[in-house]
């Protein structure tokens, strides 16, 4: 499967939308290399903001560019745009009903090297409280590239989880996608048998890990379809609960914790439901990060297909 | 400055101050001592050196104003309605339940406010971007952000003062409140701020202390601030707390105090007297 560096696709959308809509302006904090906006900052050196190693001003200034009709993407890793920019967002952009984007990258253990102190298990929870805050992970860069620009066009505050790393394309190009909404990439994984069981799965690495696990279970003849879920908030829970139905045994996968985020989320839909399903959470279970190769962390915490597979075929 | 006009500046500030005492005092509570230390700056902004339009509170060509103290809200809501940005029948309905004059200001509740604000130290952060965005569209208007003394503890405060000088934002004056008072004390005893304009003169503004109560030396060093077109501007206001308020005045616990009708309207009285 051919692979895009996410980062490069982030900042070419940016590029791109940049040159027609003039109110983009991306706002760094010292991590313009690492988040690869340093390609707008040379197509548009006026409407690239460095703040410096400062992520409430980054936070704050981008607020105050969106009182005066500009779209700020301010943009650092994902632990210090929920942890300590929190109340910022919280206040200045979201009570404020601005237009802020905020993107979190290097999402859980993609954070590796960095360890633990920048390992972001716990920011889709923070921001998950955050009333009408708009939440999405995309999956590939076909659908990266799709909701930076459906962030654009969002009238209100987004926070956007991204892996800057390179990842599979999995969508065709021109494929449409829409925030609030989730995208069934496998109806089942075995020709012609209905699917036994629903992963629901939240970015770039755990849909991966999803579609592997899928191959494995179907080489043991198992089906099992998988949604991408894109949309953290609003989630989809209509979709979610019509895969419910279809399988009754529902997975959710997220690089993350299993408390507050995905897994409660998609939790609180199916108690709601007044039915009953067969339910597990794949997701780091309670713990801080620690260092490592990215590889390595997915299978310390557990986040991988062998483990989704186990947990399918436990229900 | 002449007479007349001098007259009209400290008009307009003793109206503020006695609606602000008002309101708060039909409430029975409020930030008294913060609110009425910043009644003479208002006054000069919004009677002399803001542009603003009443009937256009968003009109793109208006200078802007952070209130980054929120809590001194009811102030600025005294001023507005002064200036008719709203009906002064507002004033009565202060921190009652579906007002549109919250004890902190929202931009998306009362005319003329431009920044929600409240959460300290944030609001100095949101004037740097309002100025980038102006700069961005070749829009002359000024940026006014107004920060308490012991507001100043906030760390953001100065990771925008860094910003502001580097960017070079001549088109931000902003305002620190030095009333020397914060919740638990003085700032001198609580997180002293001494040598206050040398440190924002060394972060690369250009920084000037006058008297917060005068009008004539806040006109004049705003007409200074005004020309500069290398940086960002910090005017601070040595001010008193609860300044012209019989029982507030220069007390600490005026930050937010109980106030009843009685004390209001002696302290009213006592203005016009």
């Amino acid at each position: 499967m051919e692979s895009k560096e996410m980062r490069v696709v982030y900042a070419e959308t940016l590029v791109r939308l940049g040159a027609v809509n003039k109110d983009i302006v991306v706002v760094e904090a010292d991590l313009m290399k690492a988040t690869g906006t340093g390609t707008f900052a040379k197509a548009y050196p006026d409407r690239a903001v460095n703040v410096g190693v400062a992520e409430a001003n980054l936070v704050g200034i981008a607020s105050g560019l969106s009182t005066e009709g500009k779209i700020p993407f301010a943009a650092t890793f994902a632990c210090f745009a929920s942890r300590r920019a929190f109340d910022q967002f919280f206040i200045s952009a979201n009570y404020a009903r601005l237009n802020v984007k905020l993107v979190g990258t290097d999402p859980g253990v993609c954070a590796a090297f960095n360890g633990g102190t920048h390992m972001p298990f716990e920011d889709l929870t923070l921001m998950r409280v955050i009333p009408n805050l708009t939440i999405i992970e995309p999956s590939d860069p076909v659908s990266l590239a799709a909701l930076v620009e459906a962030s654009v066009n969002h009238k209100g505050c987004v926070y956007l989880r991204l892996q800057r790393k390179p990842a599979p394309i999995l969508y065709p190009e021109g494929e449409k996608f829409e925030l609030g909404k989730s995208k069934v990439l496998r109806t089942g994984s075995v020709d012609g048998k209905p699917a036994q069981a629903v992963i629901v799965a939240l970015g770039a690495l755990m849909v991966g890990e999803a579609l592997k696990a899928t191959d494995a279970l179907a080489a043991e003849g198992m089906s099992v379809a998988v949604i991408d879920v894109l949309s953290l908030k609003p989630l989809d829970a209509k979709l979610i609960l019509e895969w419910a139905g279809k399988t009754g045994k529902i997975v959710s996968c997220e690089n993350h914790q299993k408390r507050g985020a995905l897994g409660s989320a998609v939790a609180e839909v199916l108690a709601e439901s007044g039915k009953a399903y067969k339910f597990a959470r794949i997701g780091v279970n309670d713990e801080f990060g620690e260092v490592g190769t990215q590889d390595w962390l997915a299978e310390r915490y557990k986040l991988t297909a062998p483990h989704i597979a186990v947990a399918i075929k436990a229900l | 400055m002449n007479v007349t006009e001098r007259a009209e500046l400290q008009g307009f500030a003793k109206d503020i101050r006695k609606l602000t005492i008002l309101m708060i005092g039909e409430l029975g509570v409020g930030h008294i001592g913060g609110a009425l230390s910043i009644a003479d700056i208002l006054a000069v902004l919004y009677g002399k050196h803001l542009k603003a339009d009443p009937k256009n509170p968003r009109a793109a060509d208006r200078d802007r104003l952070v209130l980054s103290k929120g809590h001194a809200g009811p102030a600025l809501y005294a001023a507005l309605a002064e200036r008719g940005f709203f009906p002064k029948d507002w004033l009565h309905t202060l921190n009652k339940g579906g007002t549109k004059l919250p004890s902190h200001c929202d931009r998306n509740l009362t005319p003329g406010i431009d920044m929600t604000t409240g959460s300290l130290g944030q609001g100095l952060s949101a004037a740097c971007g309002i100025a980038i965005a102006l700069r961005l569209n070749n829009n002359p208007a000024k940026v006014f952000c107004i920060i308490g003394d012991g507001e100043s503890d906030e760390g953001q405060n100065w990771e925008a003062a860094m910003f502001a000088a580097h960017k070079g934002l001549c088109n931000l004056i902003a305002f620190t409140d030095f009333n020397n008072a914060q919740i638990d004390g003085t700032t001198t005893d609580i997180m002293a701020l001494e040598h206050l304009r040398e440190k924002w003169a060394a972060f690369g503004w250009h920084a000037v202390e006058v008297n917060g109560h005068d009008v004539d030396q806040m006109d004049a060093a705003i007409s200074l601030a005004k020309t500069r077109s290398d940086r960002p501007s910090m005017i601070i206001l040595n001010t008193i707390k609860g300044k012209g308020c019989t029982f507030a005045e220069g007390k600490v616990e005026s930050h937010n105090m109980p106030v009843t009708m009685e004390m209001a309207n002696q302290a009213i009285a006592a203005l016009d007297a």
